[in-house]
């Protein structure tokens, strides 16, 4: 029995319990859609459901053939590179253009600076169909709907916002005289710019890089409208598989996905907890 | 460019800065620092001497006037070729580098063979008495042991002077007093020229050679540490500058360098103050362990009737406030051996003191 503090009443306890009941629900309903996608990946059948000989745990009933079938299939392995392809390119774009812009936005001479922020925060707010929409008529004078260059720069200009912030959060603990100690010992102000900024906001540019590139990794929208057949990411892939021809190799794509994502949160954290220990700022 | 004298190693000209082009942060800052000095910029926050720093260094522009270093102006050479080390109150070491890679790092930027950089990060290292410390980051250090990394940063490339923006305020006072000893003793051993900036005024006074005491953009006196304290040229300065009292008068007649003062508990004798006139009222400063109180054979020229308020027990001296008629207080230090004497409330005391111990300035 847990020990409660002696004025707690019997509402007291309710309460904590009921709290505590009431975030596990909620956990349930976050994690259960998820956690209930990756036992239906190994179903034997091509049903989205469970089947009696896997509710009774009959190892036949479960198989990995969805896995095989998205490893062959050309048209998924068409997809997986171009994700990683595109997100990867759109991140590298995001993280350089972003963390520059961060830095500017961080100096206090830099004028209008409310104002720029809110443009290059403003696709993180503006709803994607009409980005997507704009961005279509925009591309089609230069040529650039179903192209690659199309694609990475739109997905770029999506994970710009996130690096901004989280290379301003870590910026907004850097010491600025830290740059000008810098100076004074007769570094110029980009070799103290890579000596000096870049190793200690680190942290925020790679996480920053990181939302990125699971930006474009999930994104769907912008893919709808700008890209041609080669251009087809996961996402896509999936979208059509859904109503083209249904079978859980989609729920096999789903749980590797929630794998990479697990994967790259603990790079996150990981990150995290080692710029604490090196006396930044998380 | 104007001629310089040779023994004129760093000098301002009525250097003035505004940083919203009405109201001047500095107002016509001149100084000529001689090579190997160690002068204090001391003042008030907000008096503008952080201010004249950063111009020196490069990272606040010159409104008007020139700075030059050996005849040649630097107001328009970038901070990182001044040449100019610094020293920052947060230390402003690199924290991911190690305390032998934040040495080596202005080496390292001047390209010095690696060897070479080696020997003087170990030599340096020694000097501040931290050559077991190389491996470490500055993070796993104490805050005097941090301070004196900054400072061999700050020295190992040879600059031509070293700044330091109030190096010792985050310092515990015990740590303080260590550091001023050891700035000293750097100083006296390198021979560098320093421009220090406090608001500390006993780090001031036991550091320097010269102090420019700031007020409101304007160097009010610039002078020795001695002649600060006991020649002080106006009352800002004199109030400033260590504990002062002040009595409200009239100047009643002025001879030569002597005022005769009446205030409100009497005729007094001082020393006249620059731009004091006959007739102008007056407050004559005089500082509490200058003041006697008897029994006492020392001698004196004023006396002051007071009453008694209160006695305080600090340790090696005592602190007694008096009331004098107009009802401010006048505090007197008195050492603490058996002479100093015990008062009932509100009893009538005597203060006794030299004209030449008084100094009588204009009231603003």
């Amino acid at each position: 029995m847990k020990r409660f503090p002696a004025y707690y009443t019997f509402r007291h306890i309710a309460g904590h319990y009921g709290l505590r009941l009431f975030a596990f629900l909620v956990l349930i309903f976050l994690m259960l859609p998820i956690l209930v996608i990756m036992p239906l990946s190994f179903n034997a059948e091509p049903f989205f459901t469970f089947t009696d000989g896997m509710l009774a745990l009959d190892p036949d009933a479960y198989s990995t053939r969805w896995y095989q079938e998205f490893a062959d299939d050309p048209n998924w392995r068409l997809a997986i590179w171009n994700s990683f392809a595109i997100g990867i390119a759109s991140a590298l774009i995001a993280t350089t253009l972003g963390t520059l812009a961060a830095v500017g936005l961080s100096s206090p001479w830099m004028p209008y600076k409310r104002l720029i922020t809110a443009l290059l925060l403003s696709p993180m707010i503006v709803p994607l169909i009409i980005i997507a929409a704009g961005m279509f008529f925009f591309y089609t004078r230069f040529n650039l709907v179903g192209t690659y260059p199309g694609l990475i720069i739109a997905h770029a200009a999506l994970g710009v916002p996130f690096v901004i912030i989280t290379v301003t959060a870590t910026l907004s603990g850097f010491d600025r005289s830290l740059f000008i100690a810098g100076l004074s010992l007769g570094a110029r102000p980009v070799k103290v710019f890579w000596d000096v900024v870049i190793p200690l906001i680190r942290p925020g540019v790679i996480s920053g890089g990181l939302f990125a590139f699971v930006t474009s990794f999930d994104e769907v929208v912008l893919v709808l409208f700008l890209a041609g057949p080669e251009q087809r990411t996961i996402p896509r892939q999936m979208f059509s598989g859904l109503r083209e021809q249904i079978n859980p190799t989609i729920l096999a794509v789903a749980t590797l996905l929630v794998v990479l994502s697990a994967a790259l949160l603990f790079t996150l954290e990981a990150l995290r907890r080692r710029s604490v220990r090196m006396g930044g700022s998380g | 460019m104007k001629d310089l004298g040779s023994d004129v190693f760093l000098r301002f000209d009525n250097v003035k800065k505004t940083y919203d082009q009405k109201n001047l942060v500095v107002k016509g800052f001149d100084m000529d620092v001689q090579d190997g000095e160690f002068i204090t910029l001391l003042g008030p926050s907000g008096s503008g001497k952080t201010t004249v720093l950063m111009m020196l260094a490069g990272f606040e522009s010159v409104t008007s006037g020139d700075i030059a270093i050996a005849g040649k102006s630097i107001t328009r050479t970038a901070p990182n070729k001044r040449n100019i080390g610094m020293v920052f109150q947060n230390y402003a070491l690199f924290p991911h580098m190690t305390v032998a890679e934040n040495l080596a790092y202005p080496l390292t930027v001047r390209k010095l063979p690696k060897p070479q950089i080696k020997a003087r990060v170990a030599e340096y290292l020694d000097l501040v008495e931290l050559s077991s410390f190389g491996n470490r980051r500055p993070g796993q250090l104490s805050g005097g042991q941090r301070q004196r990394v900054a400072l061999a940063r700050a020295m190992i490339f040879e600059p031509t002077l070293i700044l330091m923006d109030e190096p010792l305020g985050a310092l515990d006072k015990n740590l303080r007093e260590q550091m001023q000893f050891e700035i000293t003793r750097l100083h006296k051993k390198l021979g560098f020229t320093v421009i220090y900036v406090t608001h500390d005024q006993t780090e001031a006074l036991s550091m320097s050679d010269r102090i420019a005491v700031f007020n409101d953009g304007v160097v009010q006196q610039c002078a020795p540490p001695s002649e600060l304290y006991e020649r002080p040229v106006n009352a800002f300065v004199a109030d400033f500058i260590g504990e002062n009292n002040f009595v409200p008068g009239r100047v009643t007649s002025l001879q030569g360098s002597t005022a005769q003062v009446q205030t409100e508990g009497g005729p007094l004798v001082a020393q006249a103050a620059e731009g004091l006139v006959q007739g102008q009222a007056c407050r004559v400063s005089i500082r509490p362990e200058k003041l006697f109180i008897p029994p006492t054979s020392h001698a004196h020229d004023n006396a002051l009737t007071v009453r008694f308020n209160t006695r305080i027990y600090v340790g090696d001296f005592i602190r007694y406030y008096f009331k004098m008629p107009d009802g401010t207080d006048i505090i007197v230090k008195v050492l603490n051996d058996l002479s100093a004497p015990e008062f009932a409330d509100n009893a009538e005391a005597q203060l006794l003191w030299l004209a030449s111990d008084c100094i009588a300035f204009p009231a603003s």
